[in-house]
């Protein structure tokens, strides 16, 4: 009791990085922190830190498993494990924050319009996002791939196409709040044009949920990237990435083993770590928004 | 409630109509002829004549669209060329499987799950409460088809006490029994966590309502609390997550059923979408977008009659 008496009476500091300070003070966010930092220096470091080049086949020495010389071990072609599980962290990282961005300023865009535009506009906007979020994200996703074919764009496309509606629910909701606050109504008063309220005034006001969400998006993403990637409908080879290392690892499971334990490690160590981060920042900056669904 | 409920099941119908409209106008969307595109790099003259007629492509666009849906609601899918056999015959075989997959793994994450969650609130605040809540967010997080590789390797492949691939031999349930514990295990895995989680964060809500003050303070123990008072009520927000849980598991079980070789509808879309067997996969997501659709509604209303609040909200 006497320390939150001691804390009310004192001035408090004025803290440096307070968010940056309120994720590290929990031990799991703080772990996350670390994994992710992690991860995007090797995606961006790739090309320093990759021993091999991920594509590099060498028949001779192909399913080696780990060794001073090939730290992972060798692929069923001979490539270097490691070196392609480094550079895989970078298709899955690019792909992740690509579509996520892509999907975040769709929703935002859309969700705005809908929930500042006319009436009949949000009715058929809502109706939209509602069509599109009651499919199966994964047979819907299935559809488009056999339509454009597998390829990193297809697998970008999907991923906005399947996310984008629940962030503009999320902003549509936001902004019918906000619309009627006493700030937007002086705004029209004065004759501001739509595009100044949107952009100006609600735009930075509604972004901020948004934000949360993508981030905990971030590591479902990584995990239909790679889902998508180990069926074969994702990125094409012999682009890395841990979902066809894993394929890979499964079709060679008996004879080596090791493939389908390095590449399943980065990939679960990276959902965990972008979930926790996640999670952290949104009981930091706003404990209501509710947890995802298992992927 | 008959309103809310009418406006819900036109609303379901309305969208499985617009992705039927879709997914046929994808097919002429896409360059080149739908029967090419429907055929894939397998088209040769003969066979393309044969889905010409089939398809009813030599007809006016109207009328195939027309034709479309008065097969679709007769529950007939279109041919798969490929195998010679129907849509809706393909679908129907393999849905049992992946039925049987999801239930199976869903009615495991809720007698796991839901026990976990009142133990949680029972014990809020303690570690106990604390290493639930890190494992459930963990065990989300893990993707499921690792969990199942990861299974297949130590279970299959080192140990040899479960089968690796297939859905064991038809007729034999020890067999068919023994071929569903991995994969329904590592997808229930990620969904204890989900339950355990939402069922905490509802009961943490009825928990501080009066009814719960007033069996406190007739000293009943805090399980029975927990368990009689308390759980009723939260498990309403539960059972629509559970429906629309089932819906999801049933189309996301396509990666588990990759793993284990399971033939479900997860293998025959994979299948279809690798060798862009247009049919096939059409007819696939229909029924499967038609289930999930009419699970949600069938939660709704459930919900709309265990909760009457939820009626008004819709109505406003």
């Amino acid at each position: 009791m006497s320390s939150v008496a001691d804390a009310s009476l004192s001035v408090p500091d004025r803290q440096r990085f307070p968010l940056l300070r309120a994720l590290l003070a929990d031990p799991f966010t703080c772990v996350a922190v670390i994994l992710v930092t992690g991860f995007l220096v090797t995606a961006i470091f790739a090309p320093w830190l990759a021993p091999y080049s991920p594509l590099k086949i060498d028949v001779l020495h192909k399913l080696q498993p780990p060794s001073v010389e090939h730290w992972f071990g060798t692929d069923h072609l001979g490539r270097d494990l490691l070196s392609r599980v480094i550079y895989g962290a970078r298709t899955a990282l690019t792909i992740a924050m690509v579509s996520v961005a892509i999907a975040g300023a769709i929703g935002l865009m859309l969700g705005l319009i809908a929930g500042y535009g006319p009436r009949w506009l949000d009715a058929i906007l809502v109706l939209t996002f509602d069509s599109l979020n009651s499919l199966p994200m994964i047979m819907f996703a299935l559809a488009i791939i056999t339509v454009l074919g597998a390829g990193t764009g297809t697998l970008i496309i999907v991923i906005a196409a399947t996310s984008f509606p629940s962030y503009a629910r999320l902003i549509r909701a936001q902004t019918l709040a906000l619309k009627n606050s006493d700030y937007i109504l002086a705004e029209r008063l004065i004759d501001a044009s739509a595009a100044r309220i949107i952009f100006i005034h609600l735009l930075p006001n509604v972004v901020g949920p948004l934000i949360i969400l993508l981030s905990m998006d971030i590591p479902v993403v990584i995990m239909v990237e790679a889902g998508l990637s180990f069926l074969g409908l994702g990125v094409r080879p012999p682009t890395p990435s841990w979902g066809s290392i894993l394929y890979d690892g499964y079709t060679s499971i008996r004879a080596a083993p090791f493939m389908v334990i390095f590449g399943g490690l980065p990939l679960v160590l990276a959902t965990l770590g972008f979930t926790f981060l996640g999670e952290g920042l949104r009981d930091y900056l706003d404990p209501r928004l509710q947890l995802r669904r298992p992927a | 409630m008959l309103a809310y409920a009418v406006k819900r099941i036109g609303l379901g119908l309305l969208i499985l109509v617009l992705v039927m409209i879709a997914m046929y106008a994808a097919v002429f969307l896409v360059p080149g002829d739908p029967a090419t595109v429907a055929l894939g790099p397998r088209a040769t003259p003969e066979l393309k004549r044969l889905l010409i007629e089939r398809m009813g492509l030599d007809q006016p666009v109207w009328w195939q669209i027309i034709e479309f849906f008065r097969n679709a609601l007769t529950g007939n899918l279109g041919f798969d060329v490929w195998s010679n056999r129907p849509v809706s015959t393909l679908v129907l075989e393999a849905l049992p499987n992946t039925l049987i997959l999801g239930l199976t793994a869903l009615t495991v994450a809720l007698f796991i799950g839901v026990p976990l969650g009142c133990l949680s609130v029972m014990r809020r605040g303690t570690a106990a409460d604390a290493v639930i809540g890190v494992l459930s967010v963990g065990v989300i997080a893990v993707p499921s088809f690792v969990v199942a590789i990861y299974s297949l390797l130590l279970f299959a492949v080192t140990l040899r006490w479960l089968p690796a691939i297939g859905a064991g031999e038809a007729g034999d349930f020890v067999s068919q029994a023994k071929a569903l514990i991995m994969p329904a295990a590592a997808i229930a895995l990620g969904w204890i966590g989900y339950i355990a989680r939402m069922v905490r964060a509802s009961m943490m809500e009825v928990m501080g309502e009066p009814h719960i003050r007033t069996a406190r303070s007739f000293g009943l123990p805090e399980w029975k609390i927990v368990s009689k008072y308390a759980l009723r009520i939260a498990i309403i927000p539960t059972i629509s997550l559970v429906a629309v849980g089932l819906g999801s598991i049933l189309s996301s079980a396509v990666f588990v059923e990759a793993v284990f070789a399971r033939p479900g509808i997860g293998k025959l879309i994979t299948d279809a979408v690798n060798t862009r067997n247009y049919p096939v996969v059409m007819g696939t997501v229909l029924i499967m977008t038609a289930i999930y659709v009419s699970i949600t509604i069938a939660a709704d209303l459930l919900i709309a009659r265990l909760d009457p609040r939820v009626r008004d909200v819709f109505r406003g």
